[in-house]
C-alpha cells in the first residue's frame, strides 16, 4: 500500500478545509493530536509524520489518558485527532464521548481517526459507534498514515481490511427482521466496496474493479459508517453494550 | 490435630497430618485414615474400635469424635501421596470409579456388623433396666448422624473428583433418612422418660424453635454459602489468568532474547517478532477453548485459514494479513480449497513480497465458500509460464476443478496478482 489513494483533484464535500491535492506535497496542513499512553508510540507517530514541510502534519500535542486528552483537545482544537482505543482513565470510547460536542462543531470539528493494536471486534466497532471516523492498525506505514489523516480531515471514514471484515460480519445476512430498514442493511454495492476493502483494494483500485469514481466509492464507505453508528442491529448493540455506550 | 506424634522419622520428612481417607472408607474413613498415619494395617484399627465398641460403646464415641474433627482428606495406607485433591485424580479412571463404588458395599457390611455388635454388646451390656431401654433409641441417633456425615463426606470429596458423584435424589434420600433416623431416636427417647403425654406440644415447641433459628440464620447461611461459591469461581479465574500470564511472560522473554542474539538477521527478527505477535493475540483475543494448543487439527474454516497463513509467514517471512468473515466447518471440498489458498500464500510470498503484507480474506455467504490471496509483488502472467511448470496449473487450479471448485488467477491493475478460489460446501448447517 505504498501509493496515496487519493481523490482526483476536485473538492471533497462542504466542509474540506480548501481544495486538496493528491500527495502529499506543500497545501495540504493538518494540525494533529496524539493520544496514545505508550510514549515510545508517540514519538515513533511523531518521528515518522511530524515533519510539517514533507507531510504537512503538524502535531500540535500529545496526551497519554483520558483526561489529559480532553484537555489538550479542547485547548487546540486539533483538526484530526489519532485516538488509541486503550487507555487508562475509560479507554478511547470515554474521550469520544467527553469530546461529543467538539465533534458536532459545525464550524470547525474535530475529527477522529482509531489507531490500535487490538483484533477484538467490540473495541474496533465500539470506537466507530462512539463517533471515530476510521480505524487503522498500529502495523500502518507512515504514509498511508498521513493519507488516512488526510481522508478523515475531509470528513470520509477510512476503513482497515481488518475493519471491513468485522463490519462485513456485524451485517451478515440473520433471520433476524431488521429493526430499521434503512439503517441495519447494507446494499449490495457497499457490501462489495466492503468486500474489496478487506481483501486489501486501496480506494482507487476498488473504483476501478467496480467502474465507478473514486468519491463514489468513498461515499459508499461514508454511508457505511453511518449505518455503523446508528444501527441497532443486535450484533452492534451487543457490542456497543460490551463497552457501555449505546 | 496431632496427637499421637508420628515416630521420630530417619529421614527429614515433614510430619504427616492426620487426614480421613476417602478412599476406600467404610464409613467415615477414621480407621483408613488412622492406619495410614500409624503405618498399621487397616484391619487392626478396624479391631481395636470394635473391642472398645464392647467397652461400653467407647469405640463409638471415639468414632464419631475422630470423624467430626478431622478433616477429610487423601491418603490412608497405602498413601504417601501428599494429601492433595489433585492426586486423586491422577490415577486412571476405571480404577477410581470401582474404589468409589466399594464404600457403598463396605457400608452395608460395616452397617451390619455394627448391627450385629451392637446386638451382642445389648445382649452383654447389664444395664439397669431404665437405661437399657434408652439404648435402642441412642442406636438410632447415632445411625442417622453417620447417614448424615457420611452423606456430607461424599459431598465434599464429589468436589474434588467426578467420582462417587450419584444422582440427587439418593442423596437426598439418604440425608433424609439420616433426619429421620435421628428424629425417631430422640422421639423415643422423649417417649420413654414419660413425657409421651406432652409430646405434641413438645414436638410443636421443637419445631417453633427450629423456625426460629432458621429464620434468623437463614440469610446468613444462604449470604455465607454465597459469597464461599463466588469466592471458589473468583479464585479459579485467578488461577486462569495466573496461566495465560505466566504462559505469555514466558514465551516473550524467549522471543526477546532470541531477537537480541539475531539483533543482524533482519528477517530472522521480523519473523520472530510476527510469531510471537500471532501468539499473544491468539491468548487475548480468541474465545476460551477453540484450540489454542497448536496441536489439534483445525476443524472450522477460520482456524484452517489462519493456521496455513502463520505456517506460511514463518516459513517465508512474509507478513500475511488475514481477514476471515463468517465460518463453517471444514468438510472434503473446503480442506482441498485449504491447500489450494496455501500453495497461493506460499507463491505470494515467495515471488511478491517484496511488495509488502500479503492479503488474505475468506468468506462464508450461505453456501459458498471464497478465498482471495493478493499480492503486490511484480505480478506474473499465467499464459507465459512453460507449460512443463505445473506447480500454479496443478497444485491451485487443478485441484479446485477436481474438487468441483473455481480457481482464478488475475493481475491486479495497479500491480500484483490475486488467486480467488470458490467452492461449494457439502451441506449446509447453519
Amino acid at each position: 500500500m505504498s501509493e496515496p489513494t487519493e481523490a482526483n483533484g476536485t473538492a471533497g464535500p462542504a466542509e474540506a478545509a480548501g481544495p486538496a491535492d493528491s500527495g502529499g506535497g506543500p497545501g495540504r496542513h493538518v494540525r494533529v493530536v496524539l493520544v496514545d499512553d505508550h510514549r515510545m508510540f508517540r514519538t515513533g507517530v511523531q518521528a515518522e509524520i511530524g515533519q510539517t514541510e514533507q507531510t504537512g502534519v503538524e502535531v500540535v500535542g500529545e496526551a497519554a489518558d483520558v483526561d489529559q486528552a480532553v484537555t489538550v483537545i479542547t485547548a487546540t482544537r486539533p483538526e484530526v485527532v489519532l485516538l488509541d482505543v486503550h487507555l487508562p482513565g475509560g479507554g478511547g470510547v470515554e474521550v469520544l464521548r467527553r469530546c461529543a460536542p467538539l465533534m458536532g462543531d459545525t464550524e470547525q470539528p474535530v475529527r477522529f481517526l482509531a489507531l490500535s493494536v487490538s483484533d477484538a471486534a467490540e473495541d474496533v466497532i465500539g470506537v466507530i459507534r462512539g463517533g471515530a471516523r476510521g480505524y487503522v492498525t498500529k502495523t500502518i506505514t507512515g504514509t498511508d498514515l498521513v493519507d488516512s489523516i488526510f481522508r478523515v480531515q475531509e470528513g470520509d471514514a477510512v476503513f482497515s481490511p481488518r475493519l471491513a471484515g468485522f463490519v462485513l460480519d456485524a451485517f451478515a445476512s440473520t433471520d433476524a427482521p431488521p429493526v430499521d430498514e434503512d439503517m441495519d442493511r447494507l446494499t449490495q454495492r457497499e457490501r462489495e466496496v466492503l468486500r474489496l476493502i478487506a481483501r486489501g483494494y486501496a480506494y482507487k483500485e476498488i473504483a476501478k474493479q467496480l467502474y465507478i469514481s473514486v468519491k463514489t466509492v468513498e461515499s459508499h464507505v461514508s454511508a457505511v459508517l453511518r449505518k455503523l453508528q446508528l444501527s441497532n442491529r443486535h450484533e452492534l448493540t451487543r457490542w456497543a453494550t460490551a463497552r457501555r455506550l449505546v | 490435630m496431632s496427637e499421637a506424634a508420628a515416630a521420630p522419622l530417619a529421614g527429614p520428612r515433614p510430619p504427616r497430618k492426620l487426614y480421613r481417607s476417602s478412599d476406600g472408607r467404610w464409613l467415615g474413613g477414621v480407621a483408613r485414615g488412622l492406619a495410614g498415619h500409624l503405618g498399621l494395617p487397616v484391619i487392626w484399627v478396624r479391631l481395636v474400635f470394635v473391642g472398645l465398641f464392647m467397652a461400653d460403646g467407647l469405640g463409638a464415641l471415639l468414632y464419631a469424635a475422630f470423624w467430626f474433627f478431622v478433616p477429610l482428606g487423601v491418603g490412608g495406607v497405602e498413601a504417601q501421596r501428599p494429601p492433595s485433591p489433585l492426586a486423586a485424580e491422577t490415577s486412571p479412571d476405571g480404577r477410581r470409579r470401582r474404589v468409589a463404588r466399594r464404600p457403598d458395599k463396605g457400608q452395608i457390611v460395616a452397617l451390619l456388623l455394627m448391627v450385629v455388635v451392637a446386638m451382642v454388646f445389648v445382649g452383654n451390656v447389664n444395664l439397669s433396666g431404665g437405661a437399657r431401654a434408652y439404648l435402642w433409641p441412642m442406636v438410632f441417633v447415632g445411625a442417622g448422624v453417620a447417614l448424615v456425615w457420611r452423606q456430607a463426606d461424599n459431598a465434599r470429596r464429589a468436589r474434588w473428583a467426578e467420582v462417587g458423584r450419584r444422582r440427587r435424589t439418593v442423596t437426598l434420600l439418604r440425608s433424609v433418612g439420616g433426619v429421620l433416623l435421628v428424629t425417631a431416636g430422640v422421639s423415643g427417647i422423649f417417649v420413654l422418660q414419660g413425657s409421651a403425654a406432652h409430646l405434641g406440644s413438645v414436638l410443636q415447641a421443637a419445631l417453633a424453635v427450629l423456625v426460629g433459628i432458621t429464620l434468623l440464620a437463614g440469610p446468613y447461611l444462604v449470604r455465607m454459602t454465597q459469597d464461599l461459591s463466588e469466592e471458589r469461581l473468583m479464585r479459579i479465574r485467578a488461577q486462569e489468568r495466573a496461566e495465560v500470564a505466566a504462559h505469555v511472560h514466558d514465551s516473550v522473554l524467549h522471543t526477546l532474547t532470541l531477537i537480541q542474539r539475531n539483533a543482524e538477521n533482519a528477517s530472522e527478527v521480523r519473523r520472530l517478532a510476527r510469531a510471537q505477535e500471532r501468539d499473544l493475540r491468539t491468548w487475548l483475543y480468541k474465545p476460551e477453548g477453540t484450540g489454542k494448543d497448536e496441536a489439534d487439527e483445525p476443524t472450522t474454516l477460520a482456524d484452517a485459514v489462519r493456521r496455513n497463513a502463520a505456517e506460511v509467514e514463518d516459513k517465508h517471512g512474509v507478513p500475511i494479513e488475514v481477514v476471515v468473515v463468517g465460518d463453517c466447518p471444514l468438510d472434503e471440498g473446503i480442506a482441498a480449497q485449504m491447500q489450494a489458498a496455501r500453495e497461493a500464500m506460499v507463491n505470494a510470498a515467495k515471488y511478491g513480497g517484496e511488495g509488502g503484507a500479503v492479503q488474505v480474506f475468506a468468506e462464508v455467504e450461505g453456501k459458498t465458500v471464497f478465498v482471495s490471496v493478493r499480492d503486490r509483488g511484480p505480478g506474473f502472467d499465467l499464459d507465459s509460464i512453460p507449460a512443463d511448470r505445473m506447480g500454479v496449473r496443478e497444485s491451485i487450479i487443478g485441484r479446485m476443478e477436481r474438487n468441483g471448485g473455481a480457481a482464478r488467477l488475475r493481475a491486479v491493475p495497479d500491480g500484483g496478482t490475486e488467486v480467488e478460489l470458490e467452492m461449494e460446501r457439502a451441506e449446509k448447517t447453519s
